[in-house]
């Protein structure tokens, strides 16, 4: 593309609207978060009237906000993890090897994802229940119970990307360290992983960021004790008042470390998504 | 599961003929042969899937099998304690849902051409900014790294932190959005609602397209780095405009990437549970009726989980049926091309 | 090596997802002697108070005086009502869940449908404390007729009309005692362009406004089911009830079109308590809420809702909540003894005043205010002008269809739309025809 005026001006014009899209909503986040309370229940004032952290130290105690935000990090981090190995190793079986059945997992696998969240919810609690009555094992109302449906919930994409991205790295490299003596699983760790860095980063944000958001299965599978972020700021409307200022204050506190993760690692996510859209 | 804070794929995407991209070797294929079939790793691939797929089967499947078991039993109030024994209903609760003529299937015909239309808006709108976006930026330009991290702030958010926002600022007395058409701009006299009545669908569009758009304009933008300046400078040099590029240029070359891009767009919309879960709580307007929530209300509020089961799974009938359409739509085309 | 390398990380995150398994919370009870003590029971709680940290806070020393009297230890969850519901279709579908719950008194015949629920036969009764201690009116709500309920009373609630004395007195208004007379109250007291309105109602909330279709519908003589169980929403009776409050935002115009926006009763509660509208309609745990927002307790009165002329002296269905035992309890003794405890004279009059509620027990004074008169006012509502909800497996859906009905149609009346009786009939009738095929009818 030129650099004409006319492109300019497109630039400008563009630039202008999107921002104001984007930033506006911001906007107000930030500034109610720093709001007296009457400030957020009478007409909206693009400035505070007066500017106070209150709502930052009050949100903590109107709603055990520590704990959830405790519980969001185990569940999210374990199941990010978890299913970033899973998603390796199935998607590195996928990529490298041909054997009977390997179309049918990954027909099937990314099927799963047209399936409407809202009618897993009974079942799966049927079957965890029966898991609990036959091994003892606690899934509902448990955090485990919780990472381990959203490390399935993001299996299916995640290998998705990752077959992408391993497709993407010369079988040579694997290769050449097989006649080095390795296994190859020990290709795997030595060879295509670090080169496959992007593509196992983009997973990991992918993971994280749906398991952080996760509302239906988490206000069903959890009580109090083990409640994440997503139920937990829906206590913010009390029997009395809604705390708007509250609300935003949590919200920003919550969105921080998705969002400064994400943006620090956005190259590679971006590398990683449209390494299956575009390779 | 609904979770359109996140890419996802229903289908393995064609692959499309190796682009080439500037700086690499192009003299080398890349082969999908070859893989590692010796005896001595037989087992591998099995064993390396075996925990994946153990997850898949307990979370996705049997669930799943599960949940079309209960579309064809009477699966209320009555029978929930001991739901091994509910009544089969046959094709009962299909026919009830696909009955135009009584409430249910009326609303629920309702609710999928609101749905629809719903996407299409949200898809057509998203990957129209997102591509506006991603040419606008793509020339250097001081500031433009800061421009770009913004403008993916919405989509990295959890979806219920943005959603909770616009529902605050859609409030008809006290919201932003009223403050400024009516007090700021003087636009409109009698405020507004937004959360109520027709204007609720536009407000889901928008509450959509301003989390959904940074996602189209990040992939877009990735695909646009493969596409080698020269085509570009030899256009300029051949007269052609910037418009004239773009649609010769740009376009082609990003086929793969939109094909895939807009797949995933309409499917993430259109199952969309959070959106109208958290935006409109517990008053849900027919004008923002999303499918996927009228299912969960006419299963969970009302104790019918046969029937919603029914619905979820036409619901995954007529997304199978669209998607392959689509491919095979944009496989045929891309071969005649 | 690398394969050391690799199955070191793997059994670090096996048992790091052993380690999250075990630090969180439990949901299953242990069973325990015959007597049930040793045992511990789950119990959940639903929120009463004004959060659900403060139900924790009011609950917890009551249920520990009641370990002390018994050693049976009680796991407390307090649930929100967004989520009560669903929780408890889930532990009944499962078979797994509480021992002893809270549920909402009108969703006591749905629940005993289910079958999942213990009843209070003669011996359970009698555990209890027996069924002559509890309001009649209210121990009816315990279940369908004729058979054993499945839930016994633990708070009264009831419907008032609470009103601003001060704004009264200014435009010479006396309390109206005929529906015909608080409108035009609420008329007088009407002025749009200072943001004043006559009455603030949760118009958005399916809840407030299935309530207000049954109230109003009784005051003309309207049942909702007949003798069968059948749905009869449709009758002119129901649909003039339903009219006459759509109308308050309609003709009447004495509420803001706003309001067709609150999904919940806080809302209009704060627009009372800071002096915006001159009536609420609101169950008697409002003065918590009013109170906490700056009003002082003499600045309001209430009265009974009024009827119009003519018509039956019904104020309010009878509002509260039940106490359930799960069949699945592995300590039947602990939990009735449990239930007994929670019924008893003294755990009542403790847990009345924060949870604002009407005794269930006869013969209790009211202590959820210290105004004698507002408390006279409302145990005579409770006891003399309330009727019980419809004591049918499908009342709880009769609340989500009605109710939805009608939020849609204030929607339609805020955003400039009419609704008329044909409009309100056939929105009835929809839901009539909804709740037809969930009975499997």
């Amino acid at each position: 593309m030129r650099d004409t005026s006319g492109f300019k001006s497109f630039r400008a014009v563009t630039l202008l609207l999107l921002g104001v899209f984007t930033v506006v909503p911001l906007y107000a986040m930030v500034t109610s978060a720093l709001k007296p309370l009457r400030d957020v229940q009478g007409i909206f004032t693009w400035w505070p009237s007066s500017i106070t952290v209150s709502p930052f130290v009050d949100m903590w105690t109107t709603v055990p906000l520590a704990r959830y935000f405790a519980n969001s990090l185990v569940v999210s981090g374990f199941a990010t993890l978890a299913s970033v190995i899973l998603a390796v190793l199935a998607a590195f079986a996928v990529s490298r090897f041909s054997f009977r059945g390997r179309s049918v997992f990954t027909t099937t696998v990314l099927s799963t994802q047209m399936f409407p969240g809202v009618l897993f919810l009974l079942p799966l609690f049927l079957i965890f229940t029966n898991i609990n009555a036959a091994t003892g094992i606690q899934l509902v109302g448990s955090r485990l119970g919780l990472v381990i449906t959203y490390l399935t919930f993001t299996l299916p994409f995640s290998i998705w990307m990752l077959v992408g991205y391993f497709d993407s790295i010369p079988r040579e490299l694997d290769e050449a360290a097989m006649v080095d003596g390795c296994t190859p699983l020990g290709a795997l760790w030595r060879v295509v992983l670090p080169a496959a860095r992007p593509g196992v980063i983009a997973v990991a944000i992918y993971s994280f960021m749906t398991a952080w958001g996760e509302v239906l299965f988490a206000s069903v599978m959890t009580n109090d004790a083990n409640r994440t972020l997503a139920v937990g700021l829906r206590e913010y409307s009390t029997q009395t008042n809604v705390y708007w200022n509250q609300i935003m204050a949590a919200s920003l506190v919550v969105s921080v470390p998705v969002v400064i993760g994400f943006l620090l690692a956005q190259k590679s996510f971006v590398a990683g998504v449209t390494a299956g859209a575009v390779k | 599961m609904s979770a359109p804070t996140t890419p996802r794929v229903t289908s393995t995407p064609p692959r499309p003929p190796t682009t080439p991209t500037a700086g690499t070797d192009t003299t080398r294929p890349r082969r999908r042969r070859g893989r590692v079939t010796s005896r001595d790793h037989r087992l591998l691939p099995y064993l390396l899937l075996a925990p994946a797929v153990v997850m898949e089967l307990l979370i996705h499947i049997v669930p799943m099998l599960v949940g079309i078991w209960m579309s064809f039993v009477r699966l209320t109030k009555f029978f929930l304690a001991n739901w091994s024994a509910a009544p089969w209903a046959g094709l009962g609760n299909y026919r009830l849902a696909l009955d135009l003529n009584s409430s249910i299937g009326a609303k629920l015909l309702q609710s999928f051409l609101v749905t629809i239309a719903f996407s299409v808006a949200a898809v057509v709108l998203s990957w129209g900014l997102g591509m506006m976006a991603a040419v606008a930026l793509q020339q250097p330009f001081r500031g433009r790294g800061i421009v770009r991290t913004l403008f993916l702030v919405p989509y990295a958010l959890p979806a219920y932190a943005g959603i909770l926002t616009w529902n605050f600022m859609f409030q008809r007395d006290t919201g932003l959005i009223n403050h400024v058409l009516a007090d700021n701009l003087h636009l409109v006299g009698d405020r507004p609602f937004w959360l109520l009545g027709s204007n609720a669908f536009t407000s889901l569009v928008v509450v959509a397209v301003w989390r959904l758009w940074p996602f189209a304009f990040l992939t877009i933008m990735a695909g646009l780095q493969s596409v080698p300046t020269e085509l570009y400078e030899a256009a300029s040099v051949d007269g052609a405009g910037n418009l004239r590029s773009w649609r010769s240029i740009t376009l082609p070359s990003l086929r793969p990437v939109n094909i895939v891009l807009v797949l995933v767009l309409f499917l993430w919309t259109f199952s969309d549970f959070n959106t109208p879960y958290v935006l409109f709580g517990t008053a849900q307007p027919p004008a923002g009726d999303l499918v996927s929530f009228h299912i969960y209300n006419a299963s969970f509020l009302t104790w019918n989980f046969g029937i919603g089961a029914a619905m979820s799974v036409l619901l995954l009938l007529f997304l199978m049926v669209l998607t392959a359409a689509y491919l095979i739509v944009t496989n045929r085309r891309s071969s005649r091309a | 090596m690398t394969r050391r390398a690799f199955l070191a990380a793997a059994s670090i995150s096996a048992l790091a997802l052993g380690v999250t398994a075990c630090s969180s919370g439990s949901t299953t009870s242990s069973g325990g002697g015959a007597t049930g003590a040793g045992a511990t029971l789950t119990y959940w709680a639903s929120n009463q108070g004004t959060s659900l940290d403060n139900d924790k806070q009011v609950l917890t020393p009551v249920l520990n005086a009641f370990t002390k009297q018994t050693g049976v230890k009680v796991n407390l969850e307090v649930i929100g009502w967004n989520d009560l519901q669903t929780r408890i279709q889930t532990a009944i579908t499962s078979g797994s869940g509480p021992d002893v719950l809270n549920i909402g008194n009108t969703w006591a015949s749905s629940l005993q449908a289910t079958g999942a629920f213990l009843p209070y036969d003669s011996a359970a009764m009698t555990a209890i404390g027996g069924k002559d201690k509890f309001v009649k009116a209210a121990l009816d709500t315990g279940g369908m007729a004729g058979q054993d309920p499945t839930s016994v009373p633990l708070y009264g609630l009831a419907y008032g009309l609470y009103y601003n004395k001060a704004m009264f007195k200014a435009a010479g208004l006396n309390p109206p005692t005929t529906w015909e007379d608080m409108v035009a109250a609420a008329k007088k007291l009407t002025v749009p362009a200072k943001q004043r309105y006559g009455f603030s109602l949760a118009a958005g909330s399916y809840t407030e406004n299935v309530h207000f279709a049954f109230i109003n519908g009784s005051q003309n003589g309207g049942e909702w089911f007949d003798a069968a169980g059948k749905p009869t929403f449709t009758s002119d009776q129901n649909v003039q009830g339903v009219l006459r409050y759509l109308d308050l935002m309609q003709t009447d115009k004495v509420v803001n079109p706003s309001n067709a926006q609150y999904d919940n009763g806080t809302k209009a509660v704060n627009d009372f308590a800071s002096g915006k509208v001159a009536m609420i309609l609101n169950q008697n745990n409002a003065d918590n809420s009013i109170v906490s927002n700056g009003m002082k307790s003499s600045e309001y009165g209430v009265v009974p809702f009024p009827s119009p002329s003519g018509g039956q002296k019904i104020a309010t269905f009878i509002a509260g909540i039940n106490l359930s035992v799960m069949k699945t309890t592995k300590s039947k003794d602990a939990a009735l003894s449990f239930v007994k405890y929670m019924t008893s004279a003294e755990t009542q009059k403790t847990l009345d005043k924060p949870f604002a509620a009407l005794p269930v027990l006869q013969g209790e004074t009211p202590v959820f205010t210290d105004n004698s008169v507002e408390a006279k006012t409302f145990q005579d509502i409770y006891a003399t002008m309330s009727k019980p909800l419809p004591l049918v497996a499908a009342e709880d859906q009769f609340e989500s269809t009605v109710g939805k009905a009608m939020s849609a149609l204030f929607a339609k009346v805020a955003t400039g739309g009419t609704v008329s009786a044909a409009d309100v009939k056939s929105a009835l009738k929809d839901a009539q025809d909804q709740v037809t095929a969930a009975t499997g009818g």
